[in-house]
């Protein structure tokens, strides 16, 4: 593997940006240049992104025997018929006749460990966000899936009625205010040049700033050392939000995820990417 | 010839009646929201899925709200603002600032029962010190200095704090006497942090 460095070099890097950003006099030049150097970190780290770890981890899952049944994933039917796992990913969430529901790539990894691996439901959705010590095994799964569709467009449908529904339920869920802080998904992100702090924050209803977002899910972060899906990324939005936590892999998540995938209709998909 | 057209006139009612009822996709979303989100530390889930008046109109996503409604609704938010009962306004500044740096409180992975920050830095500049500011809000750098401590300046300020949505209404700025965020003592300090000439807002 071409991983010549190490998170050691990555703290080290952190800290020379934290540096930056704090030894600057001028609040916008410091913003200005903060952002600068967080674009010439992710540059610097972009041949080198340690997804890749996650997605050769995942590639060995998916052909690996395992389960009760002791058969690998690779019959699994992620969208484009069993087997199929280039540009799937860049096609859901989608509607799966089997299971007659739209799902998105973790509910459907699930379904897949349950029928073809005989994983009980408890089983297939244990650890969905690994730590030092206890990787996920579904980080690495979606890791490799989703590293299976770089450099496709990202086309999810909405031609099938529950797709269009899925998207529908989304978009309520994106301007759904409540909880102590009267937020909605749409209060941090429905304008555009928007920062919490010195974080920009994507404007998922504008094409481009909800392609660059949603095409770079999932990703490496920095600060947890770990790649992480969408779940977990909305998840955290959850967290942030003052809202209680969704289950893993529920229909919400999915629902809201059709809406985000198809706002970002058409973007070339670059992940699993390297985020802060 | 009108027999069946009324024939197919009836099935096309009956359809449409069907549909509306299930492209309702608010109560939809509500009701999948409901079951598929789980209390957690201080995020309870009626708290969120039991919307008051302002969140519900300020979550619809058909429309603008039309003036006369936000009219009613910055009114009625108005009514229920609660002033200081000994009449004071300003405590400390010093403890304002720290209130304004702190994001934490009433998030699922927050204690119950812990100290809830003010977070007024995520969205605003404050103080020429911070650069580490957001922009969703106005900057508030000079606040008093350019406004005073007029008698109505500090109570516009207050009821600003305590409920935003008393002069816009689906501002995106969280109420923090309405809903608890913050205690009466916590917004006096952060009154200090903005209105106290000395404080480093107004240098």
């Amino acid at each position: 593997m071409p991983h010549s460095f190490t998170s050691r070099s990555i703290l080290a890097a952190l800290t020379a940006l934290t540096a930056v950003a704090a030894s600057t006099a001028v609040p916008v030049l410091a913003q200005t240049s903060a952002t600068d150097e967080i674009a010439k970190y992710r540059q610097m780290l972009a041949e080198g992104n340690p997804a890749e770890l996650w997605e050769a981890r995942g590639e060995d899952l998916w052909k690996k025997k395992a389960g009760p049944k002791n058969v690998s994933l690779e019959q699994c039917d992620l969208g484009k018929g069993p087997g199929v796992v280039k540009g799937a990913y860049a096609e859901l969430p989608r509607y799966f006749k089997d299971t007659n529901k739209v799902m998105d790539l973790e509910q459907r990894l699930i379904q897949c460990r349950t029928t073809l691996q005989g994983l009980s439901y408890a089983e297939a959705v244990k650890t969905p966000f690994g730590s030092a010590g206890n990787p996920s095994i579904i980080e690495g799964l979606v890791a490799y899936i989703a590293g299976e569709s770089r450099g496709m467009k990202m086309a999810a449908s909405a031609s099938h009625p529950a797709e269009k529904r899925a998207y529908e339920i989304g978009k309520q869920m994106f301007y759904f205010r409540g909880g102590s802080h009267d937020f909605a998904c749409a209060t941090c992100h429905s304008a555009s040049g928007q920062r919490i702090r010195l974080q920009q924050l994507p404007n998922l209803l504008d094409k481009k700033d909800a392609q660059m977002t949603y095409a770079t899910w999932p990703a490496y972060r920095v600060s947890q050392g770990e790649v992480r899906t969408m779940q977990h990324r909305l998840n955290d939005c959850y967290r942030q939000q003052r809202f209680p936590e969704p289950v893993y892999a529920s229909d919400s998540l999915t629902a809201l995820t059709m809406y985000l995938a198809k706002n970002a209709e058409g973007a070339v998909y670059d992940g699993p990417a390297l985020k802060r | 010839m009108t027999i069946p057209l009324l024939l197919l006139t009836a099935v096309l009612i009956a359809g449409c009646a069907t549909v509306v009822a299930d492209t309702d996709y608010g109560k939809v979303a509500l009701d999948m929201m409901k079951a598929d989100f789980k209390s957690k530390g201080p995020a309870s889930a009626e708290r969120v899925f039991q919307q008051d008046e302002i969140e519900k109109s300020c979550s619809d996503t058909s429309q603008a709200i039309a003036p006369a409604v936000s009219s009613r609704l910055e009114a009625a938010q108005l009514a229920s603002v609660v002033y200081p009962s000994d009449g004071k306004y300003l405590g400390d500044w010093k403890a304002g600032e720290v209130i304004a740096q702190n994001g934490r409180g009433l998030q699922s992975s927050d204690p119950v029962g812990s100290v809830n920050g003010g977070n007024c830095y995520a969205c605003h500049q404050m103080t020429k010190a911070e650069i580490s500011f957001g922009n969703i809000g106005p900057s508030l750098y000079n606040y008093g200095k350019l406004r005073g401590q007029s008698e109505p300046i500090v109570k516009y300020t207050w009821t600003k704090l305590y409920n935003a949505q008393a002069y816009h209404a689906c501002s995106n700025m969280p109420r923090f006497g309405h809903k608890g965020i913050l205690t009466q003592a916590q917004l006096k300090d952060v009154m200090a942090l903005l209105l106290d000439p000395a404080s480093p807002v107004n240098q």
